[in-house]
């Protein structure tokens, strides 16, 4: 299948077609790792998988760590509904995406690189393993890196199964380690002991490409893109009942009002911010910014029209993590089916004082005893309606 | 310790710990009480070490990297949350290693509020009567309910059962309806017993323990030593009950019901009855066995004896086979064969070992086959109406007594088997307050009591046993003149794999019973006794890799293999809970016992030397003995 068939509309000019990856690998190569680093880090690059981590900070604990070898690992597990912007960076610039891997092999002390790809773009594969000859190629990849004789990295093609879950990152190590994939503790980190118990940096799609870019045009100019509290741009997916869905890049501090109307969304009833894990905004409060702070995001909109049931909306979402769960923790497990149970009743018969107490009670429960993030994220979609749509359920006067 | 201690405050008591213990741990050093299910003692890190610990000469402690996700705790009930200072959320303290100082809170409005959803959340999706379950009273999630004053109001109860009960290989019965997918079966079967039976299935809401591959329960390779049984919180793995159809037995008048007590259940059946653990209740039980209606109560402690003298035996003629005839097919070293989830064990994963395995019954069956034979004729009784029933510590004992090779005499070695708990079950049902009864010896003519019966219930104690007889019997000298007291401390002990040496400084002549199978001694003269032990499959995983590698156990001559950890004193089918402390609390009271007893060498019990001359005329490993108390083994898949 030829990946630029599925392509996604692309709305405006993206940072990435303007950078050339091996050139962020030479410079790399040129460098000591500990100045990659440095370079990261004051770029103010954040992880683009939703939990906006620093990059910089997690590379230097990577680079701290004594365990060896490490691994680069590419979380390319796209599974937040309403994503598909790390597809169309794998589909036209996958070149970059490893120079990001391969730099960050660099900067932590790794020579090898897994790129994690969900099951559901398996056909993408036979593009990526093309690309990723074509580096070797052009030593791009491979043993003395364009003849650094201190830099080899090499990268290899992992699918995963299917599982939404397997997008959180202890997960998806223990999936590439061959068991199911169930979220680990915490601690330790995967920067301490991830894949295989060693050292492991994970980071998404989006943020590997970053990387070269920032390495090439300098952290000052990715950082001037953005507000001082939030560097950069990010890749959003649109879509839902809008005229132009597709991928926009956007400065961080863009206001959703803003993206509203380049996407020809303006007279959207709600707007579901961040994927299924995430908030769903109502009209009243368009004006909030794309930051860390105020409308985090996974690079998921999706706009609801004027004509949408948003409990229907809700009772969805709520289907989806009881599916995707994975079983393993009870607030999570459980917590989502009750959920979804609730919401169904609250359709059907409208919201009871006790009703109401109990569901909040619950999703307080699934947000701080899960025992991962989609535990804890996976009330805030129903959360956010309730408490701005609740006058659509039935007996609201 | 070299390595700095860290000041933890916890409900503002301070407590100083080693960095990486987990909050979990230091609460309880702090003596502050933190609940629990998905953790268990066997289970935490510490435990998992000891459990694989060997004998220093050995040193090894690597688990595979397979393993490392079983290793670490799933926390994944959430019970045991706690707040950290600064850190938001709650945390699973289980799975929360102190690496800087912090300060705890287990108590408050949040961390109450969370446990009891959580616990009400499970009972959303519980099915069952407490007040019918096996597990009632003794079940963690009934008295977390309690506590947390849990009603069904909120998230509601189901009224009709969301699975089919299932069992696996008609021993183990499992209830998934009170499945709280805590996991400790899973990781108990992987992590100790290394049989990996059980398996976590499927995401989210079809999330289930289930078995290895999806295969139906009846054909999981499963070896029935029921640890998942005593690991399990709730109700959700119990054993078959057969406690009806012995009642009904004991009800015939047309039916003599004989019961024979294996050494393991004296030392915890007081467990169930409020005693510490350790509180050996031999001579009183034997009062409640004939108040509940058994005819007559004997000791397995006989027939350990005779197993003793079988596979002792069996053992010299192998080496003499194998060192002096050069008789490749006797072959070495020979494995005990007693308990019966090893045997399972050994025919699914090491089938080409089993000429390795002694062919002597275990203790069980081979005073089940005595009674219908030997006893029936001694004292008239027609065997057909002779019921049969054993009380072990073990599940794994009901599959063997249901084995179809074990009927030699034309009748079933053993009927029924029963389980510490179901006995202590039917005590109850019959009002039996076990601890204030009078005591009552063993009925003959199998009631001597021995020592060297008694320690069959620990790990190293049927090696203990069989040294104490096999150097007697070789050498004509005392056990005591090597080991003080004949204790035989280097078997002893709960480290995962053992070995011992015994060196044969001289030979006596050999003994009338034996002349059938050796000649003279003289070839050991000189000669150098080696011997292994393991329990807890995982271990015995262990020396079968050694020995396939051709390490220092692969020279062993004889090793004593036990499923359970702690050997049949921690059997599956022991009064739940269980962990180190309760074990070692047995051991103690198994271990004093035999120092009580006058007879403490198997060949010294003079009801074994009498069935010798009166039954078994020919000896040990004669015609006849092999025809009763011998058996066979086969490979399964």
């Amino acid at each position: 299948m030829d990946p630029k068939a599925v392509h996604g509309f692309v709305g405006n000019k993206l940072s990435f077609s303007e950078v050339t990856p091996r050139d962020g690998i030479r410079m790399a190569a040129e460098m000591a790792p500990e100045d990659v680093v440095a370079i990261i880090g004051a770029s103010g690059l954040r992880g683009r998988g939703g939990a906006g981590f620093p990059t910089g900070k997690k590379w230097e604990f990577a680079r701290g760590q004594e365990g060896s070898p490490k691994y680069i690992i590419c979380n390319a597990d796209e599974g937040e509904p309403g994503t598909f912007k790390d597809r169309l960076i794998l589909t036209d610039f996958p070149e970059l995406v490893f120079a990001g891997m391969a730099i960050a092999g660099r900067a932590v002390g790794a020579e090898f690189g897994i790129l994690y790809l969900r099951a559901e773009y398996g056909w993408l594969r036979e593009h990526l393993d093309a690309a990723l000859e074509r580096c070797r190629v052009a030593n791009t990849l491979g043993n003395n890196i364009l003849g650094a004789s201190d830099f080899s990295f090499d990268i290899s093609i992992r699918m995963g199964s299917g599982a939404y879950v397997c997008g959180e990152e202890t997960a998806l190590l223990e999936s590439l380690e061959g068991r199911r994939g169930d979220a680990r503790n915490r601690i330790p980190f995967p920067v301490q002991a991830g894949y295989l118990g060693k050292p492991t940096v994970v980071n998404n799609v989006e943020t590997l490409a970053w990387v070269p870019c920032i390495m090439v045009k300098g952290p000052s100019w990715f950082a001037a893109m953005g507000t001082r509290k939030a560097p950069g741009a990010w890749l959003f997916c649109v879509s839902g009942d809008c005229k132009r869905p597709g991928i926009y890049e956007y400065p961080f501090g863009t206001s959703l009002r803003q993206i509203l109307s380049d996407v020809g969304a303006e007279n959207a009833k709600a707007v579901q911010v961040g994927g299924a894990s995430g908030t769903c905004v109502p009209p009243a409060q368009f004006d909030r910014t794309m930051t860390p702070g105020d409308l985090a995001t996974g690079g998921s909109i999706i706009v609801f029209g004027p004509g949408q049931d948003m409990f229907a909306v809700a009772e969805n979402f709520q289907h989806f993590f009881c599916d995707e769960s994975c079983g393993q923790c009870i607030p999570c497990r459980l917590g989502n089916q009750r959920m979804l149970e609730a919401i169904g009743r609250m359709r059907k018969d409208g919201l009871t004082v006790d009703g109401e107490r109990n569901v909040r009670q619950l999703a307080q429960t699934m947000t701080v005893a899960s025992k991962c993030g989609l535990g804890q994220m996976s009330a805030r979609a129903f959360l956010s309606i309730l408490n701005n749509f609740s006058g659509e359920l039935p007996g609201h006067v | 310790m070299d390595s700095e201690l860290i000041t933890v405050t916890i409900d503002g008591k301070e407590v100083k710990v080693i960095p990486g213990t987990t909050v979990l741990e230091a609460a309880r050093t702090a003596g502050i009480h933190i609940p629990t299910l998905c953790h268990h003692d066997d289970l935490c890190s510490e435990a998992l070490y000891q459990q694989t610990a060997s004998t220093p000469h050995q040193g090894e402690h690597s688990h595979q990297h397979e393993e490392s996700a079983m290793l670490s705790t799933p926390s994944s009930c959430r019970i045991c949350l706690v707040e950290v200072e600064g850190l938001p959320k709650l945390h699973a303290s289980c799975a929360l290693p102190i690496h800087n100082a912090m300060t705890v809170r287990t108590t408050s409005t949040a961390i109450r509020h969370a446990r009891r959803d959580i616990l009400e959340l499970m009972m959303s999706e519980h099915y069952g009567d407490c007040f019918a379950c096996a597990r009632n009273g003794t079940c963690e999630l009934q008295k977390l309910c309690a506590d947390y004053g849990v009603t069904s109001e909120r998230f509601g109860r189901p009224h009709e059962p969301l699975f089919e009960k299932a069992e696996i290989g008609n021993i183990i019965v499992r209830d998934q309806n009170k499945c709280i997918l805590c996991r400790r079966c899973v990781r108990m079967c992987a992590l100790y017993q290394g049989v990996y039976a059980l398996t976590t299935e499927g995401r989210g809401d079809h999330s289930r323990i289930a078995t290895f591959m999806g295969k139906e329960m009846k054909d999981a390779t499963c070896i029935n030593c029921g640890q998942c049984i005593n690991r399990c919180p709730t109700g959700a793995l119990t054993e078959r009950d057969d406690t009806d159809a012995v009642w009904h037995a004991i009800e015939d008048p047309d039916k003599m019901v004989v019961i024979q007590t294996a050494p393991a259940p004296r030392a915890a059946i007081g467990e169930m009855f409020g005693c510490e653990p350790g509180t050996p209740l031999t001579f009183q039980m034997n009062t409640a066995l004939k108040r509940v209606g058994f005819d007559k109560v004997f000791d397995t402690n006989f027939s350990a004896d005779l197993t003793i003298l079988e596979e002792g035996s069996e053992l010299i003629s192998r080496l003499y086979k194998a060192l002096v005839l050069k008789d490749n097919t006797a072959a070495l070293p020979q494995f005990t064969s007693c308990s019966p989830g090893w045997i399972k064990f050994i025919e699914h994963f090491y089938p080409k070992y089993l000429p390795n395995l002694s062919s002597a019954k275990s203790p069980q069956q081979m005073m089940g086959a005595v009674l219908k034979t030997y006893f029936a004729e001694k004292n008239g009784w027609d065997p057909s109406k002779i019921v049969s029933v054993s009380l072990m510590p073990c599940t794994a004992k009901k599959f063997e007594a249901a084995r179809p090779e074990m009927d030699a005499s034309g009748y079933r070695d053993v009927d029924y088997a029963l389980t510490t708990r179901e006995l202590g079950r039917m005590f109850k049902q019959a009002g039996i307050e076990l601890p204030k009864l009078d005591k009552t010896p063993f009925d003959d003519p199998f009631g001597t009591p021995t020592g060297s019966g008694v320690i069959f219930g620990a790990t190293g104690g049927v090696m203990e046993a069989a040294l104490r007889t096999v150097f007697e019997i070789v050498t004509g000298e005392k056990v005591e003149s090597v080991f003080d007291h004949a204790d035989i401390k280097p078997v002893r002990g709960f480290d995962g794999v053992r070995m011992a040496e015994l060196t044969i400084s001289k030979v006596g002549p050999v003994p009338e019973i034996l002349s059938h199978l050796v000649p003279d001694f003289e070839w050991l003269k000189g000669a150098t006794l080696r011997v292994g032990l393991a329990h807890g499959t995982v271990n015995a995983i262990r020396v079968m890799k050694d020995i396939e590698e051709g390490g220092p156990l692969s020279q062993c001559h004889f090793i004593e293999f036990m499923a359970c950890p702690g050997g049949c004193l921690g059997g599956g089918g022991q009064p739940i809970p269980t962990d180190r402390e309760i074990r070692a609390a047995r051991a103690k009271a198994i271990y004093s016992e035999d120092a009580t007893y006058v007879v403490r060498k198997s060949h010294e019990n003079e009801d074994v030397l009498r069935i010798y001359r009166e039954f078994f005329k020919e000896g040990p490993c004669s015609h006849k003995s092999h025809e009763l108390l011998h058996t066979h083994y086969k490979e399964r898949v």
